[in-house]
């Protein structure tokens, strides 16, 4: 079965079935967090066995013994001005002040998570009609609604808590609802639907199970506040009433003696911070575990470029005619203690105004291998293991981070998939321009609109100067990746690495931003390192293709040379698998299986598993790249030869 | 291929927004959908092509009563479901299924793929737990998965595997019809292929019709016997596959097919950038390709043109004043 | 963009509207008499009856809210019956000083917290952002009132760097100086916790936003590491925390009323915990709805902000 692991270099490896020990174990790997369950443990218990412990009554007055400090005979930490143990009064000042939030996170919760649930899935007339209301009751400053609520049922623990949970219903029904409303929305309740199901099924089968982890993580954030909150109201008189002690009026009753007896109002105090800090911590822990956008440090800070850590250096004697030359390249990304080998050893060459393509699938390096050029990569995970880029014969691995960022942009350029998420949202499209203009030329800010505008000229955009002021959003696709590529043309490149520029786009659009490459790459003499996983898109635009495997090239050659006669059994399978525009009857052969996760590279070829041409010797060793022909390689022992190409 | 048609399609439309609002003013609408009108015959394969926008997933959601059309009338097997849909989708879920786009997307990650198969055999055929249990059995078989994976999450899949998952659900309940909406376009190639194979395979064995929605020409012409060309809500073009992709009359048509990337094709021929799609809040009073169209004249800016059939092959037929002469 | 602004206050109006009506409802629920309940035991049964008369008590729930609605309409509040004033005379006094308070409060919570939060972000797991995301942890778990009377004790009691309460001195106060002195603890303390949530909140923005694609254009096109940062990607991130911002406007104005009654702070907090004290109910009624106005106007400032930043809210 291990067809049902991972299979790109970015998942992470095959995870156990899920269940409670695993996430308990990633609690317990949180030292935080670990120090905040103890603590809170260690206080739980301390404030249940208050009864069996031998206390004195927390009530009882002694004015005898009135302001004893900490340490005093009989009372551990001393006796407030009635005389009363503080000790005693502690611990059970703090079951009732956990009682208290716990109840009123609780109700919160509950009604929160339902309102919000309901709003969500609903949408509509109901949820605006929830909403509406939630938004009046967040109106109100966060205590001061309580405030109200106490002003009018009186004062007591009581109202207390049902005022601090009713100010706290709101985030629940705000957090609920986001989640559920977007819930709603996928897929897989539409497929419920289909599936027979009924609107209550479907919510509480559905999408509350989905909902769930974001309402425990919702509550182990906010009971901490409501602890607070109530020890807040307490403290103010309006909470719990005397004799009766919670953490907070402990502390009000301390305030009034501040300046003569600190340890009155002192040791509530640290109690109510303990408490809060190691639910806070907990909570934390909590959210990070259940939250899998925090899983596997998926928040990590990509920094300015990419970690090299070159194993090998190949040599770096420059070659006449190429202008990105590219010997050796390996870029791995670490997870955990896996080591995943993305790119693992390429070779290629882009001369001056040739247009390289790479075609590979998912997961195939093909974009780690364009991004690593110029330290794209993001790091952590990614790392550059070895190999070299030479740029004009210069080792851009070498060379220092200024050099770099003055390269970029300049004699190397970028064109990305998606120009709606690769532009900047809060700028506008000149503005972008000209940032990207000025980064390199020392032009005035008039100087470089005026060039902005040419630049949209160039790239066929109409009304250049009035599209300057256009933000992303208010272009179509196409125009946004005209500007995407007007960004690329800012500063002359000599190469421009286009990573599946056309992928997001409709095909007529795709058509005309390929034309539109394919142009300007000659009237500009530029190189195009071009990736791409269509062939179509390959036959339009590219001169030669390098066909990519499991993090290496597996064959390369003249694109007429590679669709006409390929020789590696993967990429006849690659072209054959495809359907093709005019032949509706060709027979599609799929390949089976899956390629291997980068991880556990087999070591023989790589394709072997899926090969029907595999033999023993394919699996016993690697599988060197050998020249066929002039520029043509290809990294297998049994090729295909021109009579069987269409097996 | 029986004559009569299984699904029919009339005149039907979509509008999103619209109204008033509260102080009476007219809420900007969207006509998503506008007077489409097809049939399908049981046993064939209609395929739908479009660029984004074009209306082709809303339609794909009407048909199978996830979204209400709000003028026009689709009738299945003689049965209104629009107005049957509305209070009880099960009975049309029974003869009509769905196969969604992103195969991850539609299985619930907190379900076992047991349990998500197992929902269809529940509500919609009320089978006990010994027939449910064989026919799972039956359903991982037809869509060539193990069965040790009916205690699964989904997020132990592939994408491929997720699909056809996806399709054993869509098989579960016995349906008459698949609706397929893009159901190749989120996966690798290589993957692409078997999936299409397993559709291909499961229409002979259970004698389904497709309606098989998509952005990707080649992929609809290798799998359609009839197929329509959507453009900015309305069918531009409609006929029997072979016509259509050898000799196209829409201008549109014409544009999409030839700018359709393929292997060994070396120009694309390529429009102005001038050239997007209307404002759908503002839709032109004639043909919305009117401004593309290297064909237009005056006229066409006037009034929308019909669906007209073309002379010799009434079934091919195409919403153009000045078409191309079929070949 | 001012069409946007007018529809947006506009559009504050029914949540104003929205407010009077809970407060409406929630005085509707004291239990028993209210207009003894609001006169107190000063009640006598002519002013009871009175009262009866003036709130429409014997009409309608609905009828007796535009009555209300009316009066707070003219500005009149009623009268409190513990102080004998004007309800609103004494509210807006009150204001005034919470209104010093909580601005400077948020202003020195906005600014840390943001500060913060980049630091911390820019700096992700250095020592740097270990101690900044400790020290906002204890800053987020620490009763506030509780700190303020620590700071009392230290800064005030012990170092007597600071005045220990008041808003001015009482011989000789009145000028800026006094009042930034005495400004100083209680603000501090105020901010604490906002400060913490800003802080948390500004570097998962800024992680998050770090990750986005448009930041590797920018990387892309050669711009410096610190537009990176500085320009692009604070940009987005503060999209995300001014709303917060916002937010937290409201638990600042809302722990005044802690902050005030350690602080002796001369504001609406104090004045609304001695007026439930006292059940002064009117004055409770007028000081609520004069907060949570503000509160609303607020946050259709920082709606507007947010709107200025990001085009595509417009």
């Amino acid at each position: 079965m291990a067809e049902a692991t991972a299979t790109t270099a970015a998942q992470k490896p095959a995870k156990k079935p899920k269940g409670r020990p695993d996430s308990l174990s990633l609690l317990l790997n949180n030292t935080l967090a670990t120090a905040g369950l103890v603590v809170f443990a260690l206080i739980v218990l301390a404030a249940l066995a208050a009864p069996l412990l031998p206390l004195p009554d927390p009530d009882a007055t002694a004015p005898a013994d009135r302001l004893l400090r900490p340490l005093a005979e009989g009372h551990l930490l001393g006796t407030d001005a009635l005389g009363r143990d503080i000790l005693s009064r502690l611990l059970w000042g703090t079951q009732v002040s956990l009682l208290v939030g716990i109840s009123a996170t609780l109700i919160a919760a509950f009604f929160g998570s339902l309102i919000g649930l309901v709003a969500g899935y609903a949408g509509g007339r109901v949820d605006t009609l929830l909403m509406r209301g939630i938004d009046m009751v967040m109106a109100f400053p966060y205590i001061l609604l309580a405030l109200a609520i106490v002003a009018v049922l009186g004062p007591g623990l009581l109202n207390a808590l049902y005022a601090i949970a009713v100010v706290n219903i709101p985030f629940f029904a705000r957090n609920i609802r986001g989640i559920a409303l977007g819930l709603s929305r996928r897929e897989f309740v539409d497929a419920a639907r289909l599936s027979g199901k009924s609107n209550a099924q479907i919510l509480f089968i559905e999408v509350l199970p989905n909902v769930l982890p974001v309402i425990i993580i919702t509550m182990s954030t906010t009971i901490g506040w409501m602890i607070l909150e109530t020890a807040g109201l307490s403290f103010l008189g309006l909470g719990a009433q005397p004799p009766q002690a919670d953490l907070g009026s402990m502390l009000g009753d301390g305030r009034k003696i501040l300046f003569t007896a600190p340890h009155v109002s002192i040791i509530p105090g640290v109690m109510i911070f303990a408490l809060v800090m190691s639910i806070n911590l907990l909570g934390d822990g909590v959210r990070d575990v259940l939250d899998p956008r925090l899983k596997s440090g998926a928040l990590t800070r990509p920094v300015a470029r990419t970690a090299v850590m070159r194993e090998d250096v190949p040599d770096v004697t420059p070659r006449p005619d190429t202008v990105l030359d590219v010997r050796g390249l390996k870029t791995e990304f670490r997870f955990g203690g896996e080591i995943y080998k993305a790119v693992g050893g390429v070779d290629l060459a882009v001369g001056q105004g040739e247009c390289l393509g790479v075609v590979g699938e998912s997961g195939s390096g093909k974009s780690v291998t364009a991004m690593s050029i110029m330290g794209l990569v993001p790091t952590p995970p990614g790392r550059i293991a070895g190999g070299a880029a030479l740029l004009d014969g210069e080792d851009l691995f070498a060379a220092s981070d200024e050099r770099i960022r003055k390269l970029r942009g300049s004699a190397v350029s970028h064109v990305f998939q998606d120009p709606l998420s690769t532009l900047h949202p809060l700028f506008t499209v000149g503005d972008q321009l000209v940032e990207a203009i000025q980064a390199h030329q020392p032009l005035s800010k008039s100087e470089a609109t005026a060039k902005a505008a040419d630049l949209l000229k160039v790239v066929r955009i109409p009304n250049p100067a009035e599209r300057l002021k256009a933000y992303p959003h208010e272009l179509s696709g196409g125009m946004r990746q005209r500007v995407c590529i007007a960004m690329a043309l800012a500063d002359d490149a000599k190469i421009i690495i286009a990573d599946e520029p056309t992928t997001a786009l409709d095909v007529t659009v795709q058509a005309q931003v390929l034309s539109l490459l394919d142009t300007l790459r000659k009237e500009k003499n530029a190189g195009i390192l071009f990736i791409t996983h269509d062939f179509g898109v390959v036959s339009a635009i590219c001169d030669r293709v390098a066909v990519m495997y499991a993090g290496k090239f597996v064959e390369t050659g003249t694109t007429e040379e590679i669709l006409n006669s390929p020789a590696h059994p993967y990429t006849a399978k690659l072209i054959d698998c495809v359907p093709v525009l005019g032949e509706p009857e060709r027979r599609l052969d799929a390949i089976e299986g899956r390629p291997p996760v980068v991880n556990n590279l087999p070591v023989g070829c790589a394709f072997a598993a899926r090969c029907p041409r595999a033999q023993d010797d394919c699996r016993a060793a690697p599988i060197p790249l050998t020249e066929m022909g002039k520029g043509r390689t290809v990294r297998c022992i049994h090729p295909l030869t021109g009579d069987d190409a269409d097996v | 291929m029986s004559d009569a048609p299984l699904l029919s399609i009339e005149k039907a439309e979509r509008v999103f927004g619209g109204g008033r609002s509260l102080f009476g003013q007219p809420k900007p609408a969207v006509h998503a959908v506008q007077d489409v009108t097809i049939e399908v015959r049981k046993g064939e394969t209609l395929g739908v092509v479009g660029e984004s926008g074009c209306g082709k997933s809303t339609l794909a959601r009407m048909i199978v009563g996830l979204d209400a059309p709000t003028g026009g009338r689709i009738v299945f097997d003689g049965r209104d479901l629009v107005a049957e849909a509305g209070h009880d989708l099960r009975r049309l879920s029974r003869e009509v299924q769905y196969v969604f786009q992103d195969p991850v997307a539609s299985l619930n990650p907190r379900k076992t793929i047991r349990t998500i198969l197992e929902a269809p055999l529940r509500y919609l055929l009320d089978l006990d737990r010994p027939a449910r249990e064989k026919r799972l059995g039956e359903l991982m078989d037809a869509v060539n998965l193990a069965p040790e994976f009916l205690d699964r999450y989904p997020h132990e899949f592939s994408g491929g595997q997720a699909q056809r998952i996806g399709i054993a659900r869509a098989l579960a309940a016995d349906p008459k019809l698949i609706v397929l909406d893009e159901p190749v376009s989120a996966l690798d190639v290589s993957v692409q292929a078997q999936v299409l194979n397993i559709l291909d395979g499961l229409k002979d064995q259970f004698g389904l019709t497709y309606v098989f929605i998509s952005h990707d020409l080649s992929v609809v012409e290798s799998v359609s016997d009839r197929v329509a060309v959507m453009y900015f809500g309305r069918i531009v073009e409609i006929g029997a596959g072979k016509t259509i992709f050898r000799s196209p009359r829409h201008p549109y048509t014409h544009l999409l097919l030839n700018s359709a990337p393929a292997p060994g094709r070396r120009s694309l021929i390529a429009e102005d950038a001038n050239t997007e799609l209307p404002d759908p809040y503002n839709p032109p009073p004639g043909c919305a390709f009117y401004a593309r169209c290297p064909r237009h004249t005056d006229e066409c800016n006037r009034a929308v043109p019909p669906l007209a059939g073309a002379a010799g092959d009434e079934t091919h037929r195409a919403a153009c004043f000045h078409p191309h002469e079929s070949k | 963009m001012s069409a946007y602004i007018a529809k947006r206050l506009l559009a504050a109006i029914p949540v104003i509207f929205g407010l009077t009506i809970i407060v409406f409802l929630i005085m509707a629920m004291i239990p028993g008499d209210p207009a003894t309940a609001i006169l107190g035991s000063y009640a006598t049964p002519e002013n009871v009856e009175k009262l009866n008369r003036d709130l429409g008590l014997d009409k309608p729930l609905v009828q007796q809210y535009f009555i209300w609605l009316g009066n707070m309409l003219q500005g009149d509040f009623g009268r409190s019956y513990t102080l004998n004033r004007p309800v609103i005379d004494e509210v807006l006094e009150r204001f005034s000083a919470t209104l010093i308070l909580a601005g400077t409060s948020l202003v020195l919570c906005s600014v840390l917290g943001l500060i913060a939060g980049v630091i911390s972000a820019v700096r992700q797991y250095s020592w740097v952002d270990k101690a900044i995301t400790f020290v906002v942890l204890i800053g987020i778990s620490v009763p506030s009132f509780w700190l303020g009377l620590l700071l009392i004790l230290v800064f005030a009691v012990n170092l007597k760097w600071f005045p220990a309460s008041g808003m001015y001195a009482i011989y000789g106060g009145g000028d800026l100086p006094d009042l930034l002195k005495h400004l100083f603890l209680p603000a501090l303390t105020l901010a604490v916790v906002a400060t913490g949530v800003i802080a948390r909140l500004t570097r998962t923005a800024m992680l998050e936003v770090l990750r986005q694609d448009f930041i590797r254009t920018a990387r892309a096109k050669g711009v410096t590491e610190s537009t990176v940062i500085y320009k692009h990607a604070f940009k987005a991130a503060l999209v995300t925390v001014i709303p917060v911002i916002g937010i937290q406007a409201g638990f600042v104005l809302g722990g005044a009323v802690y902050i005030e009654t350690v602080f002796q702070w001369p504001g609406i907090g104090s004045m609304l915990v001695k007026a439930i004290s006292t059940r002064d109910l009117l004055l409770v009624q007028g000081g609520v709805l004069v907060v949570a106005s503000a509160y609303v106007l607020f946050n259709l400032a920082a709606d507007v902000v947010q709107t200025i930043l990001d085009p595509r809210l417009r």
